[in-house]
């Protein structure tokens, strides 16, 4: 006899996978933003699932700020190969050069911010009409309130106070020449479910997520690695410690943890256990209170 | 066991402390973590309160802070170690109906927050109606801030009885009453020792162990298609797999089905879900179902079966709430949104618009602005293969989009 109801995590599957689809039927040019984090991984898997035994039908796209892991560009490398799938790399290095962005400095300079430009700058350039990313409702509190279709203005703008309600599972997709959307499919998922997710279905991730050992420093309370683009204050002695990262963001701004999680079981145990938030180690949040929301205005993911 | 997903909507009014009691599962089940509470705790601080404000842990946006309410759906997760929760976060004030019918939407059941010092006020019956409309199989009403009246069992007793009295004139099948206080956490998580007389079980007991397996139509077979699923490889050269979520009943390889709306008949081949092969997929399961037959199938046809389908009409009565600033005349046109298929329609006739707070029917109405629900019938260009919402929450609700600023205006389920 069998049982006629899912497990959360099926539940959130099969949801995630219906909106990748109304994505695919609802817009012309999709794309898939993959940051090399273990949402966009989990993101691609769920494409693969969608489609089956066709391929991905639109590309990843990966907005390359210069400062990443190395782990996450192989990483990213031998995904793109194993799912056969087309990559777009829009250069944040680039966008610098041509003057359209601005390098910050001093000792937390970041390039954080000026993602959102090279991303707008390749989703006009390419004439994406929707782009997916990994981005959860429980990561933040302005995500709380995102949809899954985000509609975006041309200027590629998020306005909280003119959402478009979104009723049961029927997504509006429909916009104006211009506009553009971003979709959430795993907006219900929680750090936890993404864990039991790559767990359960056996994911293969960047090797940054377990534990090893690394040349660190530490600054305002957040264990930084050493890097090229992480300019040392005066005092700072790198040392080595083993730790691992929860997110995969850029080099000089993405906290590890100290940790000896080398495994996903012991991954899923310490996110069990652990009393803070996992962009509680990004600096990119910790600017104001109202960094995310603010950032999500102007263009961000 | 396997871990089940509940998703719950929480209504209130304003100060009925809402935003606390979802403060207080949060905080109760472990689920805020400590930078979370540090924030909360400075704010608190800034505000100049002596206490630690539990409803800042949600309210999201920097107006909403800045103004002290909620202004739009928020969904917030917590798991215990039986369920995994999602409450969609609802404002209670009346220019948001229209929020209230989102969050209801996805809901499997609803909270009712009552101020004991209060009783029944106007927006209990509003948001219950709500909740009744949009058919969540359950309900769970609170009656909050039991500790302001003594912790008085006639006080809740009496707001029982006035409650049972009421929604009988509703259609909710499961309602359940629990007597708490969130800013102390009396029967929210942890059971009360003010309260010897009740009897019964905590608030989160309740989500925990409500029964939601049947909160799905697993009896009439519905799958809306999606999308058609063509690899182009030489490996795959014949396949064509119709990609859809079940909307209901049980599909399994080798049953009869009827395409709507072409009509035409043909067996269940396979059916996928990723690369494996199921036995049998039923709702909410996203799979890839084969054909034994090439017959011509798209995007917004639905599959059933022979004996058991759909209704396929162009003239639809709903119960509609208009959701939009701008108000809505008889022969306004839109774009008609059901399952995955879009259709153009007309607004034919308003029979009567319902005043969510009395239920009284209000006729002769010729236009609907912001947050009015009413009965209407509508006309669409090609037919519609609907259910009933009361049979079926997905093939039963659609929505409407304006045709010039493609927003979303209205919601609408099906009678």
């Amino acid at each position: 006899m069998s049982q006629y109801y899912l497990s959360h995590l099926k539940e959130l599957e099969s949801e995630a996978i219906y909106v990748i689809r109304e994505v695919v039927a609802q817009f012309e040019k999709p794309a898939l933003l993959f940051s090399g984090g273990k949402d966009s991984i989990v993101l691609a898997y769920l494409s693969r699932k969608a489609f089956y035994p066709a391929r991905i039908p639109f590309p990843l796209v990966h907005i390359d700020t210069g400062h990443n892991f190395p782990e996450t560009m192989e990483y990213r490398d031998w995904l793109v190969n194993e799912l056969g799938v087309k990559l777009v790399v829009g250069s944040v290095q680039e966008s610098i050069d041509k003057g359209r962005a601005k390098e910050e400095t001093g000792f937390n300079a970041s390039r954080n911010a000026l993602q959102t430009v090279t991303l707008l700058d390749t989703i006009e350039q390419h004439k994406y009409d929707a782009a997916m990313g990994g981005a959860r409702r429980d990561e933040e509190k302005a995500r709380a309130k995102e949809r899954f279709f985000s509609h975006r203005d041309e200027f590629g703008q998020w306005d909280p106070k003119n959402q478009r309600p979104e009723l049961w599972n029927i997504f509006n997709g429909r916009k104006q020449q211009g506009e553009h959307f971003r979709v959430f499919p795993i907006s219900n998922w929680t750090e936890m479910d993404v864990w039991q997710y790559i767990f359960t279905e056996n994911i293969p991730i960047p090797k940054l997520y377990f534990s090893h050992e690394r040349e660190v420093i530490t600054r305002d309370g957040a264990i930084l690695s050493t890097s090229p683009w992480l300019k040392l204050k005066p005092g700072e002695v790198p040392e080595k410690k083993i730790v691992r990262f929860r997110t995969c963001g850029d080099m000089p701004i993405t906290g590890a943890v100290e940790s000896d999680a080398d495994t996903l079981e012991k991954i899923i145990i310490e996110v069990a256990a652990s009393r803070k938030t996992e962009r509680g180690t990004r600096a990119d949040d910790k600017r104001s209170e109202t960094a995310m929301e603010d950032r999500k205005k102007s263009g961000y993911f | 066991m396997t871990n089940q997903l509940l998703r719950f909507t929480t209504a209130g009014s304003v100060d009925d402390g809402k935003s606390t009691l979802i403060g207080r599962l949060l905080f109760d089940s472990k689920s805020i973590f400590e930078d979370q509470l540090e924030a909360v705790e400075a704010s608190s601080a800034k505000k100049g309160f002596d206490y630690v404000d539990l409803s800042l842990l949600t309210d999201g946006l920097k107006s909403e802070r800045e103004q002290g309410i909620t202004i739009d759906v928020a969904y917030r997760y917590f798991a215990t170690p039986k369920r995994k929760f999602i409450i969609a976060d609802t404002p209670g004030h009346i220019q948001y109906t229209r929020n209230m019918v989102t969050g209801a939407s996805t809901a499997n059941l609803a909270l009712i927050l009552i101020d004991a010092r209060k009783g029944l006020v106007e927006q209990t019956h509003r948001h219950s109606f709500i909740a009744s409309l949009l058919k969540i199989p359950h309900v769970i009403v609170c009656v909050n801030k039991m500790d302001l009246v003594n912790y008085d069992e006639s006080v809740y007793d009496k707001i029982v009885e006035d409650y049972k009295a009421f929604s009988s004139k509703l259609e909710v099948s499961d309602i359940q009453f629990v007597p708490i206080s969130a800013l102390v956490g009396d029967n929210v998580v942890n059971r009360s020792e003010k309260m010897d007389w009740y009897q019964g079980a905590t608030l989160l007991h309740m989500l925990e162990s409500v029964h939601i397996e049947s909160d799905y139509n697993h009896i009439d077979s519905r799958f809306p298609v999606q999308y058609v699923v063509r690899p182009q490889s030489k490996e795959y050269h014949d396949f064509r797999g119709y990609a859809g979520r079940v909307a209901g009943g049980i599909f399994r390889p080798g049953d009869d089905v009827l395409v709507l709306p072409s009509g035409f008949n043909s067996k269940i081949k396979e059916i996928f879900f990723g690369e494996q092969k199921m036995s049998e997929a039923f709702a909410p399961m996203s799979v890839t179902i084969t054909l034994e037959d090439e017959i011509d199938i798209s995007r917004g046809d639905i599959i059933a079966k022979p004996n058991n389908h759909p209704e396929t009409e162009q003239d639809i009565d709903l119960m509609l709430c208009w959701m939009n600033q701008r108000p809505v005349n008889l022969s306004g046109k839109f774009f008609v949104r059901h399952t995955t298929r879009e259709v153009r329609g007309v607004l034919k006739e308003i029979q009567y618009k319902l005043d969510i707070n009395t239920l009284q029917r209000v006729e002769n109405v010729e236009q609907l602005t912001m947050n009015e629900i009413a009965r209407v019938k509508i006309r669409t260009a090609q037919p519609l293969c609907y259910d009933s919402y009361r049979k079926n929450r997905i093939t039963g609700s659609l929505i409407l989009v304006d045709e010039g600023t493609n927003e979303t205006v209205a919601a609408g389920m099906i009678v």
